[in-house]
């Protein structure tokens, strides 16, 4: 019988399988940042190991990090201290770091693709949640504990008992200005948040194999929102194109042999996945949040539903509930929701792709008075690269906040955070009650929703911005 | 990891169902950077009234909590763990521990004990009539002994056989070490490297 991409991928990283036990697998690639990591390093020390594979092994600074006066000793004491740990720790092991202000620092789920050093048919795994992103190269990518982090350091290997599989298939073509974001959400709204729990996902289908490696990036970033263990996209000739010539990417032999090797990374036409699903692309338009799971999405063209018409009881609770901290009643029209801030960044939607998004809907145009809103690149790579395509201009003089890479407003470790009773549109992947700052309420949108938001203050899409009332002309 | 063989100590009794991680340890204990130190963490809501059955000066040097069900739930933060074996706690017997901290302890060393409720309950009546009493808890017969009180509890015999060595996952894994040398040795010279740009 023919295997589904993960179990290609998962056979390929067996390094010992025994009868009662789970696999042993092989770990390619072990991304660290400062705040899952301190205890593993320091039950190394303890145990006296040293990290087993410091080539497959590299570490940045993202949740801590300020965004704004990076060149000046962090003000959060808490913040510094677990920041100095990881500068610590990575010099002690030797560890290779990029720390605030180097150039590749960044977003961990950012920085690994766009070193190239995410590739097809490999295992990646983070002390975060997120790490599901890379399986948009074909990766098989897992967000791990603390003890496991410290188990990937000494050993390069993890003990997994092997998941199901759900393929995911999207066919049809996505509308002209409906994105990667409004796919994922409609998505996890019509399997819920526990949906793919036990699962990997492989989302395919002919609207999948047409986005770009961003995009594709962010609908496996959003896998773990469903309940996923892991989410994957089969690599093609997009995932090739994307990573021929970066850093870390195959060269000469090496490549043409990885190519080969990449083609063979695709479910057989013959092998059965445990559970199915299907989504027609056609039919779908932007999506946006009303309650505090990432499931409670609906078009923006709809209402608020009504807590009363969901025939679950602990679904009509959580959605009673969601309302109530949300401060919105069923019936409202999403599009009537103002908003205080917006929010574009994040491992979701903080790549150049979703940026050029956001300013190409913000050129020539203002943000709503009152309103603020950030845009913080996902690396300060991407933010170089802004700069060069002159988007951060563009962002400036709309009147929203440029800032430097990192995690900000996504938790708010930092000092990005919504005030109590806040609201905003955001470009991350959680919503949960208080994620973004204690007491804020937020909806999880793409960056185009994100933009036109901003201009208009309530939750809108670019089609709702007239030319006429909103573009100031050129040079005003 | 230390190996668990037998405990005998005095005990905690918890009255209380659901307790959460949240409870158990304080989401603003998380950024601390290292293992150690969460005792003050543990309780931490409940101890600032001065009644709280851990703030009893009977009960200093208790290393069994005896807990009412669902011990554990909430989120998958570790902290929970380290936070008991930093207060001293070996072991805490309950009737349902949540899935994710029943796993986290084993994983930590910290023997989580299933019994039916009502044995429990028989438990914290003696711990509370009597704070001297001791419960044993052993996990080479696999049975908790205490004063009128004999039970016997399941657990797997992966768990049990990396307890009772002291094995966490670490040390397992490096029995296979010579299986990783040779994976490591036929991995193809394509795979991505960190040090090599
Ligand atoms: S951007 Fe948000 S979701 Fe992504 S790693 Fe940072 S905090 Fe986690």
């Amino acid at each position: 019988m023919g295997r589904t991409l993960a179990e290609k991928v998962w056979d390929d990283h067996v390094v010992r399988h025994a009868e009662g036990e789970p696999d042993l697998l092989f770990i390619d690639l072990h991304l660290l940042h400062e705040v899952t990591s301190p205890q593993a390093f320091d039950g190394l020390r303890k145990s006296e190991r040293r990290v087993r594979r410091l080539d497959l092994t590299i570490a940045t600074e993202d949740h801590n990090t300020p965004t704004l006066d990076i060149d000046k000793p962090i003000a959060d004491p808490v913040s510094r201290a677990q920041l100095e740990t990881l500068r610590r720790n990575c010099a002690e092991f030797g560890v290779r770091l990029h720390p605030l202000g180097d150039v590749e620092q960044g977003v961990v789920h950012v920085v690994g693709p766009q070193l190239g050093l995410t590739q097809p048919g490999t295992t990646v795994v983070c002390g975060d949640s997120h790490t599901s992103t890379h399986g948009a190269f074909g990766a098989l990518a897992f967000g791990i504990g603390t003890s496991q982090v410290e188990h990937v350091l000494a050993t390069q290997t993890l003990p997994m008992a092997r998941p199901k599989t759900m393929a995911i298939t999207v066919e049809g073509e996505l509308p002209e200005g409906v994105t990667a974001k409004d796919l994922i959400l409609a998505i996890i709204a019509k399997i819920g948040t526990g949906g793919g729990q036990g699962y990997i996902l492989e989302y395919r289908g002919p609207a999948i194999e047409k986005l770009s490696m961003e995009a594709r990036m962010t609908i496996c970033n959003m896998s773990i929102e469903a309940g996923a263990r892991a989410g994957m996209i089969a690599p093609d000739d997009t995932t090739f194109a994307y990573l021929k010539g970066r850093p870390h990417a195959p060269e000469g032999a090496d490549w043409d042999a990885a190519v080969e090797y990449w083609k063979s990374l695709c479910t057989d036409e013959d092998a059965v996945f445990d559970a199915e699903v299907l989504i027609n692309a056609d039919e779908l338009s932007p999506f946006v949040t009303w309650g505090t799971n990432p499931g409670q999405g609906a078009p923006l063209s709809s209402a608020v539903p009504d807590p009363a018409s969901y025939e679950d009881p602990s679904e009509r609770d959580a959605a009673e509930k969601a309302l109530e901290y949300m401060g919105l009643a069923a019936g409202q029209p999403l599009r009537s929701i103002k908003v205080d801030t917006v929010f574009v960044g994040s491992c979701t939607n903080g790549r150049i792709e979703d940026l050029r998004a956001a300013a190409e809907v913000l050129k020539d145009r203002k943000i709503s008075d009152g309103v603020r809103m950030l845009v913080v690149p996902g690396s300060a790579r991407v933010g170089l690269q802004a700069v060069s395509e002159g988007l951060d201009l563009v962002f400036k003089e709309a009147g929203a906040e440029w800032r430097h890479a990192g995690c900000s407003m996504c938790l708010g470790m930092n000092s990005d955070q919504l005030a109590p009773g806040e609201r905003s549109a955001s470009t991350s992947n959680r919503n949960f009650e208080g994620r973004q700052g204690k007491g804020g309420r937020t909806h999880l949108v793409s960056p185009r929703v994100a933009a036109a938001t901003a201009v208009l203050g309530h939750l809108a899409s670019p089609a709702d911005l007239s030319d006429a009332e909103t573009r100031t002309p050129a040079g005003v | 990891m230390e190996a668990f063989t037998t405990h005998t100590g005095r005990a905690v009794p918890l009255r209380r169902s659901n307790v959460d991680t949240d409870q158990i340890i304080p989401a603003h204990w998380l950024k601390k950077v290292t293992r150690d130190g969460f005792e003050d963490g543990l309780f931490e809501a409940w101890r600032k009234d001065e009644n709280f059955i851990l703030n009893r000066p009977e009960r200093q040097g208790a290393t069994v909590l005896v807990a009412g069900p669902d011990f554990g739930t909430g989120s998958s933060r570790e902290h929970a763990v380290w936070a008991l074996q930093n207060y001293g706690f070996k072991a805490v017997i309950s009737s349902r521990f949540a899935d994710i901290f029943r796993g986290n302890s084993l994983k930590n060393g910290l023997l989580t004990v299933v019994l039916e409720q009502k044995i429990v309950e028989a438990l914290q009546e003696l711990t509370e009539n009597d704070p001297q009493a001791e419960i044993t808890v052993d996990l080479q017969t696999r049975e908790v002994r205490a004063e009128g009180v004999t039970a016997s509890f399941e657990l797997d015999e992966n768990s049990r056989w990396r307890l009772l060595n002291g094995l966490d996952d670490i040390s397992i894994t490096l029995q296979n070490e010579a299986d990783i040398a040779t994976y490591e040795a036929k991995r193809p010279s394509h795979k991505p490297q960190t040090l090599k740009v």
